[in-house]
């Protein structure tokens, strides 16, 4: 061996030095000159392929800036995404940026890096942030994080437009049309015409599938009919404003009321139970995004060619629609965010939230409000026009909203988390409590959250 | 040179290494480097986390500050927590006094079985419990499932109406309850078995020389000779029990109106999911008193009834 120049001792120092080179500089093998390696954890989306259009966004910004980009999907399936933030910020370690679920910008603000800058230069190029975002993307007057494209929902009405008009006498596709205008009868599209029209459904044996449990999907449309009867359940600096409140009881008794003619079981549903029961046929009506009807449309197509998206309906106080929004943080921590940064601007930009949104079948709602025109929605079928309407329009007359804002962001998790308005109407209409015992309980809950600080 | 190096190193070094020798060959020292890799285990993945989370749980929201015992103070006063106290109390006693009960009567059964049959019943028997319970209450929870039920599909075939498994408070409660003891009751079953078979069998003959019942052979002979597996068991489901997680998160999530909540799940929905983590660690040290408190009755009696033996 020494005789060819080559000793023992040789090969095993060459060898480590080639090991460690791998080990430690495996995505620096390109990086003659370039900017690094980023290394980033988005929710795995429910569109099969979906994830696709943020592996090919990333490959292209990657080549474009000699950075090497690793992308990780991560479900929200048995919580595994809440769990790997919640593990990195504790030990402080793990991927440059992360998928960060809606209120999570607020828990995490003090480990997230501010993202103003970037947010600046979007805002001055596209216009206002959906403003239920910005409630949940800001803390301390800095943006956590870069709201989301992918992932972000709202949840207006899936109607079986067939059902409704057979049982309830509304003809939906009519009063919202596939274009932008509504229709005739649009200002009728109220939580009392619904009430009218879930009773006449629940006797023909299709009762409007919206869950009353402790799963976002409930929270969310209860939460919705609460801002359109003004009732909010404390202020701004997180008093309880429970006692006197007329709208508050207001809202409560007709949600009680209303879920009279829902189906008994949907105090135990979760966030797939509605989905299934309009997949099913058994339902006229739920409120979802729609992964329900791009089910459908797989697994029962006649029952996806009746469904057409359309607003929530309004209340006394106004029209609101549920949002929920993901944000991309990048961590304190995190090695390279300046190329981070770059790289989530780059995937705001309108075309690219435009790429996203076509993967995932009209899906995603960016997170600017002058991107609810894309394409998709408009030839997404069948019907084609089916969720033209999902995206909220101008002539919705309708406000995002998330439940229990504009409580302080800490206050309004915690109520959103434990759910506690489907828990105060489910004190009634099951738990037989009087109102005044309901809200007496919320308003203890509520002075138990706000404590400890 | 040699000799003159031979002959004064053990001279200089000697004291020392000497001692050093003496030090690593007592028994002390090598009891203690034996168990010093168990020490790291325990200090690393069972103590530190503790003291962790007794540290977390005096903390506030944020983190940021000391607040002592103000988090189990904040629980206290909470409706909600008193009532998830109360229902880890009902879930976690009910459930192990089903499972002794069902596992006892089965280990009875089996135990008359022959020994060759006895082995394909004690396989099956035990197939609940090597099932992983996050798998198999998801199976519990497709027939308990608010809308398309299967155990509800049969039920109606025979005119009964639907159950509610899930969707009402006591049924839902119920519900946990008993797939807890579906899976946990062949651990019992097989712990019973080892000790029926350990009680002598001249003891059974004795008695019934004597003329004893058979309820009096089991009040007399079986139930005193079990009597320490049976607390050790009982004891160590209770602790598996209390700290109780999948099944009811997969079951009930907690719901509905938050009556199915145990503390580990209650725990994880305020310290994980609504981000308050010194309230999460405060929900889930409260088990550990409570725990304390019985482990130390079982195993007074336990040392008791062994003094009496000897």
């Amino acid at each position: 061996m020494s005789k060819n120049g080559m000793s023992r001792r040789s090969v095993l120092r060459n060898g480590a030095g080639v090991l460690a080179a791998t080990a430690v500089g495996a995505p620096m093998v390109h990086a003659q000159g370039t900017a690094g390696s980023l290394r980033f954890a988005f929710w795995d989306h429910w569109v099969p392929g979906s994830n696709d259009a943020l592996k090919q966004l990333a490959t292209r910004w990657g080549e474009q800036n000699r950075v090497n980009m690793t992308l990780d999907f991560i479900n929200t399936t048995g919580n595994q995404l809440q769990l790997t933030i919640a593990a990195q910020a504790q030990s402080r370690s793990g991927h440059d940026g992360i998928s960060l679920l809606p209120w999570d910008p607020g828990t995490y603000a003090d480990q997230l890096e501010p993202c103003d800058d970037v947010m600046q230069r979007l805002t001055a190029k596209y216009g206002a942030v959906n403003p239920v975002a910005e409630f949940l993307a800001k803390r301390g007057g800095a943006w956590r994080g870069v709201p989301a494209t992918s992932g972000t929902q709202a949840k207006p009405a899936c109607v079986r437009a067939d059902l409704l008009q057979q049982h309830a006498g509304i003809d939906i596709k009519a009063m919202w049309p596939a274009a932008d205008r509504a229709g005739p009868g649009a200002e009728n599209w109220t939580w009392d015409t619904f009430a009218t029209a879930a009773e006449a459904c629940h006797k023909a044996g299709v009762p409007f599938g919206l869950p009353m449990g402790q799963f976002t999907d409930a929270v969310d449309w209860v939460g919705a009919v609460f801002l359109s009867y003004g009732a909010r359940v404390t202020d701004e600096q997180g008093n309880p404003t429970i006692r006197n409140n007329a709208e508050l009881r207001q809202a409560v008794d007709y949600l009680v009321k209303l879920s009279r003619f829902l189906p008994p079981e949907v105090w135990a549903w979760d966030d797939a139970s509605n989905n299934r029961a309009l997949i099913s046929g058994r339902s006229a009506l739920i409120f979802n995004p729609p992964s329900a009807w791009a089910v459908a449309k797989r697994d029962a197509p006649q029952v996806a060619e009746n469904c057409w998206t359309v607003p929530m309906p309004g209340g006394p106080k106004g029209r609101f629609l549920a949002y929920l929004p993901y944000v991309t943080g990048i961590w304190s921590f995190g090695r390279n965010k300046t190329a981070a940064k770059g790289f989530l601007e780059f995937i705001t930009q309108r075309e690219n939230c435009d790429f996203i949104s076509t993967f995932g079948q009209g899906y995603d709602i960016p997170p600017f409000l002058s991107m609810s025109d894309f394409k998709v929605w408009e030839t997404e079928g069948p019907p084609v026009g089916t969720i033209y309407n999902y995206p909220l329009k101008a002539h919705h007359q309708a406000t995002y909203s998330i439940a229990f804002s504009p409580a302080p962001p800490e206050l309004a998790q915690q109520m959103y988390l434990q759910a506690l308005n489907t828990k105060v109407v489910a004190r009634i209409a099951q738990g037989n409590e009087s109102m005044d015992a309901a809200l007496g309980w919320l308003e203890r809950e509520i002075i138990n959250m706000r404590r400890g600080g | 040179m040699a000799d003159g190096g031979v002959a004064t190193l053990p001279r200089a070094v000697a004291p020392g290494g000497a001692s050093l020798k003496r030090f690593a060959r007592r028994r002390s020292t090598i009891a203690f480097l034996m168990t010093l890799p168990l020490i790291v285990v325990i200090g690393g993945l069972v103590a530190w986390p503790a003291g962790y989370a007794m540290y977390l749980s005096t903390l506030n929201r944020r983190m940021t500050s000391f607040i002592g015992l103000g988090n189990f103070e904040i629980l206290l006063d909470s409706e909600t927590f008193r009532m998830v106290i109360f229902q880890s109390m009902f879930f976690a006693i009910t459930a192990v006094i089903l499972k002794a009960g069902i596992g006892f009567w089965l280990a009875h059964m089996l135990h008359h079985i022959p020994a060759k049959g006895q082995r394909k019943w004690r396989g099956m028997l035990l197939v609940p419990w090597v099932i992983p319970p996050a798998l198999s209450t998801l199976g519990w929870w497709w027939m308990f499932e608010p809308t398309y039920s299967s155990i509800n599909w049969i039920l109606n075939i025979f005119a009964v109406p639907s159950v509610p498994w899930l969707g009402e408070p006591w049924w839902a409660r119920t519900s946990v309850i008993i797939v807890n003891v579906w899976y946990g009751a062949p651990f019992f079953m097989i712990m019973y078995l080892a000790a029926l078979k350990s009680v002598p069998e001249q003891l059974y003959e004795a008695a019934q020389i004597d003329g004893a019942t058979s309820w009096q052979r089991l009040r007399y002979v079986t139930l005193p000779m079990m009597a320490n597996i049976i607390s050790i068991t009982v004891l160590f489901s209770l602790i598996v029990t209390f700290a109780n997680y999948d099944i009811v998160r997969v079951l009930t999530n907690g719901g509905p109106r938050d009556l199915t909540h145990v503390f580990a799940s209650y725990a994880f929905q305020v310290g994980i999911l609504a981000g308050n983590i010194p309230r999460g660690a405060a929900v889930s040290l409260f088990m550990f008193p409570i725990l304390a408190i019985i482990a130390f009755f079982v195993l007074r009696g336990v040392n008791r009834r062994n003094r009496e033996e000897a």
